[in-house]
């Protein structure tokens, strides 16, 4: 470490003398460390919390599998996971070349270190464009369900194939004067909540009309959600209060509302860190073209930002796993 | 660290890239095919499945910290200052969640509260 700029003073023997480096590391590089301790802690306050509210209703949290199955240009097709891995695979690749950049910073080669960047820079991006796109599939929503007026879920399959039914394949189009309740068509409005493409009313008619389709129930037996018969979904179907399309932070589709908002919290910080690190590798991508480092002699910089990048990949291993696997 | 530490790192980069991708492939085969024998069976109330999920990310977790942040080549007091309290801090919250949501769990299961906490 003799080398970098940080180390000022010549040091004389004295502990107190200056140009001491506790651990081995210059300053930046160990509060970027510690800084990425007190994250990680952060992280796994949430992740711990999503395991806690996992276990308290453990009975009948959703199944992640059921849930992430789109794949891009692959309409209608169920693809469990095939994308989030390839996200998985994108950022540990941008770590990849984080690293070849950290690496040739240490050879002091400007050029390979800057195409590193770039590179680093372009997986970020899509990174979190991917997770952009999982939140629109997530937030639309694919079959749509019903909740009771205990907050449950019920979902729909159909009787011959066990397959789930959406709610468009049976629910039938009764007349109606209602419309969506706007500021621009109101007198006097505050508030209304926006009208889902079918009503109770209209799904419950045409799950009359539709023998062949049973209720499915959020509670899990023998790790399978519970299908109901025919009685019993026509009773389940009494206590109908609410249509719910796709997820947001009070209804769920997928099944617990816990489940969405953990998904949009802790997804959405880690994006969120993404998107800061694409920024921060921006700005040193930019030093290093401009030869900032190449003065100083000392790449060390694009060494702490590798740092922070790789702390995020290491979340999102975690997120990964406990997300979509577990 | 000067360049001279430095040669030949490449190599070892592209091997852990390749070990990553390979733990990566692996799970997420496992989470398709969900194999009976590892699935239905658990192990302090996760299935086995869910064990050899979580053993494989730490495996990860391991190979990222030390390779890509190049723990491997820092001091030990530093690399323990980092390792030492994220180990006993997660570990203790973990149990400590885990055990509370399950306490939870078995009154709203066996008793008429639902709403109670």
């Amino acid at each position: 470490m003799a080398a970098t700029v940080t180390t000022t003073a010549v040091t004389t023997g004295k502990t107190w003398d200056g140009g001491n480096e506790p651990m081995g590391a210059s300053y930046g590089k160990m509060m970027m460390w510690f800084f990425i301790v007190s994250d990680a802690l952060t992280f796994s306050g949430f992740l711990a919390a999503y395991g806690f509210s996992r276990f308290k209703f453990i009975e009948i949290w959703p199944i992640a599998d059921e849930v992430f199955t789109h794949f891009p240009f692959m309409h209608g097709k169920e693809a469990p996971m095939y994308y989030v891995a390839l996200m998985t695979f994108i950022l540990i690749f941008s770590s990849v070349t984080m690293v070849l950049a950290v690496d040739a910073g240490h050879q002091l080669k400007k050029t390979k270190v800057a195409i590193y960047m770039a590179l680093t820079i372009v997986g970020g991006l899509i990174f979190v464009g991917s997770q952009a796109w999982e939140w629109k599939n997530f937030i639309k929503g694919e079959f749509g369900a019903i909740e009771t007026k205990g907050g449950a879920i019920l979902q729909f399959v159909d009787a011959e194939t066990g397959k789930r039914v959406a709610l468009a394949d049976f629910a039938v189009h009764l007349p109606t004067e209602e419309i969506q309740k706007r500021k621009s068509n109101g007198i006097w409005f505050q508030d209304a909540p926006t009208r889902t493409s079918y009503s109770v009313a209209e799904v419950a008619e045409g799950f009359k009309t539709h023998p062949n389709v049973l209720v499915r129930t959020e509670i899990i037996k023998d790790k399978k959600k519970t299908v109901l018969n025919r009685a019993e979904s026509e009773k389940a179907m009494e206590s109908a209060a609410l249509v719910v399309e796709g997820a947001n932070l009070t209804h769920n589709e997928y099944g617990h509302r816990l489940f969405a908002d953990f998904f949009f919290f802790i997804t959405g910080f880690h994006g969120f860190h993404v998107f800061s690190g694409v920024i921060i590798n921006i700005i040193i991508f930019l030093n290093v073209l401009v030869g900032t480092y190449e003065k100083r002699r000392s790449y060390e910089m694009v060494e702490k930002v590798g740092l922070y990048w790789h702390f995020v990949d290491l979340v999102w291993v975690f997120v990964f796993t406990f997300f979509y696997l577990v | 660290m000067g360049a001279h530490t430095h040669e030949s790192n490449t190599k070892r980069i592209w091997t852990v890239f390749g070990l990553l991708s390979v733990i990566t492939i692996v799970e997420v085969a496992l989470g398709i095919v969900k194999p009976d024998f590892l699935f239905m069976s658990d192990l302090f109330r996760l299935s086995l499945l869910n064990w050899i999920f979580i053993i494989l990310t730490i495996v990860k977790a391991y190979y990222i910290m030390w390779a890509f942040m190049h723990l491997e080549g820092e001091k030990a007091s530093l690399r323990w200052s980092i390792v030492a309290p994220l180990v006993f801090l997660i570990i203790y919250l973990v149990v400590i969640l885990l055990i509370e949501g399950n306490y939870v769990f078995d009154v709203f299961h066996n008793s008429q509260y639902k709403w109670i906490f």
